[in-house]
């Protein structure tokens, strides 16, 4: 319920307020040593895998293109670092599947400066040439969705782009990286509004950015260009207000229509780390071979922001940072929805914003009691779905009940129910179990 | 770290501590203040009746449940102290098991136990022990006799299947002053005599164990609220409607109806709001849901108790309340974001 005599920090309706761990958002950002092997995925964005243009024995340098996008929806992938291809083999990946990867073995000796780079003249380039040579840098989604950026900033068909959001709300607890980058780069992030703006149209561009940020507000502030174009907008620490959806509607009070892209109201958005990737990279025509990852949790001895090489293992990453004995859950994300890894083989991959490590004090499953109806979950979905409605029917298997009249499909698995819920019902667990059902249906008949 | 086991898990990871045995154990000690009071008020047959009934509901809960142990759920303790609290203080015990025990077993256990009941337990053993001994639920013993500590009422003590003896005779023996044996809202129906505010709030009036003090009521309420183990929704619309409905009657004929301030404070409307309408597996789950439950209950508490036979109406107007909550939840289903006609 919004108030309009009171003039409120701009936020979305319902949301939960979970303890943040934002401890290593003081921390600045430091450099990860490479690892003596990097295991870099072909499958590293949302589309089709990328398709590998090296061969075993083959040397390369950093920054050269090792793997070429196939089609528009893909994107190309750069050596990390300067070394041998040692092999290309099946890894696990974080979904619990194997995934194709070119493992280098990085040389010790090499002093690991960028040395290809593909530049472009940029000036006179129209929008979608731009988005082509975006592509190039191979920048994907860095929020974890992994949307090759270039193909988001596209606008479809019959849609015009009034204005960019750039999302450095980052409310899942534990992760700072977001909120470093726009400390310590908000240059770039400057720069990469300016490309982004150009390939989508936008005459506009918002950065929301939760108020337990505001030295970071500051640094935006700073750094935003003379002609009023972007500005920096403060919205409410609340979970999960860096949703595309939730953002949206803090920001500017518009709906996503259910069932539609942001583009379809005019809006894209773009996380911070995204921009400030390409603000920095499409100027030089370098490919994206690392990114910042927030490496915290209750069972790391050194906690904080690193820029780590892409295909880091995760075994190596956890030794580096000390991760205890105790730590018997590895979760790549946030925890709201981050996915706990079955291997620590591991590698990090181009939409890892964070590595927590938890110990064995939570590890016995809580006791599941039966619905009490409380309406907890009903006050915290930010879709304003039923999840107690649709928690009853997924326990019965009514799968095609809870699509139909009660819009599962909607539900972007933010975890607010399950997060609220006295019961220790696994809401959005069984909400997950019941959309894969469905769609796997779909695909078989 | 390869030494070790790796636990797989979906996310979130995170869980906002909140559990069913937090929730209701909490409420059970807001219940305890209470609790207290009555027993300072009416002494040793109020404390009986308590522990009693309580400890009938909990031991029906477990034989009910001899696969799993559910009493560490703490809800039939709930059900045990707020049916304990709605029972006249000097009821018979035999009676009080009863209740007690039709409570879970009627009220809940048969449905599939917590969470499955469409009505509030408590409730449904009060409405059986109001339709089978309604001489002995409407039968009131005075506040702060001199022997309450000393002595039981004598029908505490009725032997079972038996009815309880006449005590007008011993009520005379206390020497109370001007005790009438009728509750407030008696009082005001058969000889149109209000009680006062202050008697209201403070608890010097005739009533069931646990509904004598509006304000220790309110007070419990509030921590509850305050700690969100209860929906402060749910009283708020309860109370607003029953003093909105008492408001517009007082309009209508001033010189029969009483004040809203009288509807509000007597009878068992204040531990009904609180305690036993916001009961979470028979309200509504909905946001719109909750504000029409809570006016329901409101204004069908004022019309039992203006038009009906009983002086009393806010058990049947929460139990209507409850029956009309699948319905209330199914028309009042949130408009999903994105969706409907009010936000392009």
């Amino acid at each position: 319920m919004r108030l309009p005599f009171f003039n409120r920090t701009p936020t979305f309706d319902h949301g939960i307020h979970p303890v943040y761990h934002k401890e290593t958002g003081h921390l600045p950002v430091r450099r990860f040593p490479f690892a003596p092997k990097l295991y870099v995925s072909l499958e590293q964005h949302i589309g089709k895998p990328a398709i590998a243009v090296v061969s075993v024995g083959q040397e390369v340098l950093r920054g050269e293109l090792i793997a070429k996008p196939d089609g528009l929806f893909s994107l190309p992938i750069h050596a990390p670092a300067t070394g041998i291809i040692e092999a290309l083999e099946p890894m696990p990946s974080d979904n619990g599947e194997m995934e194709m990867c070119i493992v280098i073995r990085v040389y010790e000796a090499d002093t690991q400066e960028v040395q290809v780079r593909y530049p472009h003249d940029l000036e006179n380039l129209s929008g979608r040439e731009l988005a082509l040579v975006m592509q190039e840098v191979g920048v994907a989604g860095k929020g974890g969705a992994t949307f090759p950026t270039h193909a988001k900033l596209i606008p479809p068909n019959g849609c015009t782009i009034d204005t960019i959001i750039v999302n450095g709300a980052e409310c899942e607890p534990f992760l700072t990286c977001d909120h470093r980058v726009m400390v310590e780069r908000a240059q770039d992030i400057m720069e990469g509004i300016k490309y982004a703006r150009r390939v989508c149209g936008a005459p506009r561009a918002i950065i929301g950015v939760e108020d337990n940020k505001m030295d970071a507000v500051a640094a935006l502030e700073a750094a935003l260009p003379a002609d009023g174009s972007v500005s920096v907008k403060v919205v409410e620490t609340k979970y999960p207000q860096g949703a595309a959806e939730t953002l949206i509607t803090a920001l500017l009070g518009r709906e996503v229509p259910a069932g539609k892209r942001s583009s379809s109201i005019g809006v894209v958005m773009n996380n911070v780390m995204t921009l400030a990737y390409m603000g920095r990279l499409l100027p030089l025509g370098e490919g994206m071979t690392e990114r910042i990852v927030t490496i915290a949790g209750p069972s790391v001895e050194r906690p904080g922001n690193y820029i780590v090489p892409l295909g880091t293992p995760l075994r190596f990453l956890l030794e580096y940072v000390g991760a205890r004995s105790s730590a018997t859950e590895v979760i790549l994300g946030g925890p709201m929805m981050g996915t706990t890894i079955p291997s620590v083989d591991v590698p990090i991959t181009k939409g890892v914003c964070g590595v927590l490590a938890f110990g064995k004090k939570d590890a016995t499953p809580p006791h599941i009691y039966p619905c009490i109806h409380c309406g907890e979950c009903v006050n915290a979905c930010p879709k304003k779905l039923n999840p107690t409605q649709m928690g009853l029917l997924a326990a019965k298997r009514e799968y095609d009940v809870m699509a139909e009249q009660f819009m599962l499909g909607e539900c972007f698995e933010c975890g607010c129910c399950s997060y609220v819920c006295p019961s220790h019902i696994p809401l959005v667990q069984q909400f997950r179990v019941a959309k894969y059902f469905l769609k796997n249906r779909e695909k078989v008949t | 770290m390869s030494k070790h086991r790796i636990e797989l898990r979906a996310a979130p990871h995170q869980h906002s501590g909140h559990s069913v045995p937090t929730i209701m154990r909490n409420v059970v000690y807001s219940m305890l203040p209470i609790c207290g009071f009555s027993v300072w008020q009416y002494g040793l047959s109020a404390l009986a009746l308590l522990l009693t009934v309580t400890a009938t509901c909990l031991a029906t809960e477990r034989l009910l449940n001899r696969n799993a142990n559910t009493l560490g759920d703490w809800s039939a303790a709930i059900t045990g102290i707020l049916l304990g609290l709605t029972l006249p203080p000097a009821f018979p015990l035999w009676m009080a098991i009863v209740a007690g025990f039709v409570a879970i077993a009627i009220g809940k256990a048969m449905f599939g136990g917590l969470g499955h009941n469409p009505f509030n337990p408590a409730l449904v053993g009060r409405a059986f022990v109001q339709a089978a001994f309604p001489v002995a639920i409407t039968t009131w013993v005075p506040a702060f006799s001199a022997n309450r500590f000393s002595e039981f009422v004598p029908t505490t003590f009725t032997a079972p299947l038996m009815m309880p003896p006449d005590i007008v005779g011993w009520v005379k023996q206390q020497g109370v002053d001007a005790f009438t044996g009728a509750t407030p809202l008696a009082r005001w129906k058969f000889e149109n005599v209000t009680a006062s505010a202050h008697d209201l709030l403070t608890g010097a009036v005739t009533a069931s164990a646990g509904e004598t003090s509006a304000l220790l009521i309110l007070a419990c309420g509030a921590y509850l609220a305050i700690r969100k183990f209860m929906d402060w929704r749910i009283p708020v619309a309860v109370l607003g409607s029953a003093a909105l409905t008492a408001w517009a009657f007082q309009m209508v004929d001033p010189t029969h109806y009483p004040t809203p301030l009288f509807v509000l404070l007597s009878g068992g409307l204040m531990i009904g709001a609180i305690y036993m309408a916001t009961d979470m597996a028979t309200s509504p789950v909905t946001p719109v849901g909750v504000w029409i439950y809570g006016g329901i209950i409101g204004v069908m508490t004022v019309i039992i108790r203006y038009f009906g036979g009983l002086t009393e109406g806010v058990m049947y107007a929460i139990l209507l309340g409850n029956a009309l909550t699948p319905l209330i939840d199914r028309y009042t289903q949130p408009r999903v974001y994105g969706t409907g006609k009010d936000k392009p």
